[in-house]
């Protein structure tokens, strides 16, 4: 298989890609690659230049910021998972990370590539919804704070403007309880629906075209789950109010 | 790249996943193409040490780093490695498609967790998909492969 035809560009620093996002049209930012690279192989993505950010040096930190956990844009899944740090200070993260795909996926793909991605069943949106957080994202214009509410526009769409870079996300620290629960038909597949819970807050993904914060006593106002092959929005919803019950459980 | 311990230039076409780099390019086809989405898993090999999809990168990413496919574990008429020599002593295999991703990732799950728990295994076979369906004698030949590691 042979993805379509694009530029390849493989910047050294944030402020090249930054440029090149500036510069071109119809650009898309390749970093871990995991999502992105299906779609092309499957020509379902078709962009005119791909900006391969995994030559910048320094852009895999996860260090402690202001309480939370910062993980920058080539900080791996793998290593999130494998981090003490953020198991001390956001353990909903790493026990979320755990449910994304499998050990071999998360040694490529990236936790700000899930949240650029925005796939609505992925558990990493929902997470940052849940505690609250925030992306950063670059641009020869500057720099800027998208709080995780106004992040996720739709199926795969973010507020991260075409020639901006998201170079890191801010996870607060998970205070107790929480809990992330899920229903897949197979361990790593994408969630039919799920439910992450950060103390009282609680976020719902898998069931509306971003993931939704939701009230944990009437988890399914106005919700309208799409029905597939996989399950019916009847099911969806049953999911919802199963998995709410489990995470409120505990 | 280094691929298998040799030098090798990443070629000119950027648009070359690695997989079909190492298949068609450097006559390595002992790494199998199944669904080049990265669902099945029989095109795993190891970059830097960690098992990754080959059909997920586009080789002119694997430049500057190393690269290890089924051919790089053991030498032609050398012991096999211990991981193949546990898929051979379990039945691990059938019609032995899938086979060369499942000993990469459990070469990767190895050097992650060198006495896997019965958790561990399942969890690190779990991306590799065998449609003859041998995965009980498969995970018997995890826990034999972390015997014949260590000795």
């Amino acid at each position: 298989m042979k993805p379509p035809p694009f530029e390849y560009h493989a910047p050294a620093t944030v402020d090249e890609a930054c440029t090149l996002l500036a510069s071109l049209e119809d650009a898309k930012v390749l970093a871990g690659g995991q999502s992105l690279v299906p779609l092309l192989n499957f020509r379902l993505a078709r962009p005119a230049h791909l900006i391969d950010i995994n030559r910048i040096a320094g852009l895999d930190g996860i260090y402690e910021r202001d309480g939370g956990v910062a993980i920058q844009a080539l900080a791996r899944q793998a290593a999130v998972e494998d981090s003490d740090l953020v198991a001390r200070i956001c353990p909903l993260l790493s026990a979320a990370v755990r449910l994304v795909a499998h050990r071999v996926i998360r040694n490529r793909g990236t936790v700000c590539g899930s949240l650029a991605h925005a796939d609505p069943a992925s558990e990493l949106p929902a997470v940052l919804l849940a505690l609250g957080g925030h992306v950063v994202a670059r641009s020869t214009r500057g720099e800027r704070h998208i709080e995780a509410e106004g992040l996720f526009q739709g199926v795969m769409e973010t507020a991260i403007a075409p020639d901006e870079l998201l170079v890191e996300a801010w996870f607060p620290a998970s205070s107790q309880p929480f809990a992330i629960v899920e229903e897949s038909r197979r361990h790593g597949d994408f969630a039919l629906a799920g439910v992450v819970r950060a103390a009282d807050r609680l976020a719902l993904f898998g069931v509306a075209p971003t993931p939704v914060l939701a009230d944990p006593r009437d988890p399914l106002k106005g919700l309208q789950p799409s029905g597939d092959l996989e399950a019916t929005p009847a099911f969806r919803l049953q999911l919802v109010r199963v998995l709410t019950e489990k995470a409120f459980a505990a | 790249m280094r691929v298998n311990g040799v030098v090798h230039a990443a070629p000119s076409d950027t648009r070359r996943l690695l997989s079909d780099h190492l298949r068609h390019d450097l006559g390595l086809t002992g790494t199998h193409v199944g669904c080049e989405h990265g669902v099945c898993g029989c095109c795993t090999v190891l970059l830097d040490g960690a098992p990754v999809r080959s059909c997920l990168m586009l080789a002119v990413q694997a430049e500057g780093h190393e690269v290890t496919t089924i051919e790089g574990l053991a030498a032609d008429g050398a012991p096999l490695h211990p991981v193949q020599q546990a898929f051979h002593e379990c039945h691990g295999l059938q019609c032995g498609f899938c086979t060369p991703g499942f000993v990469m990732s459990v070469v990767g799950l190895l050097a992650q967790h060198p006495n896997p728990t019965a958790e561990q295994v399942d969890e690190g076979i779990s991306g590799n998909l065998c449609r003859c369906t041998g995965y009980a004698s498969i995970r018997r030949a995890v826990v034999r492969a972390a015997e014949l590691s260590k000795k």
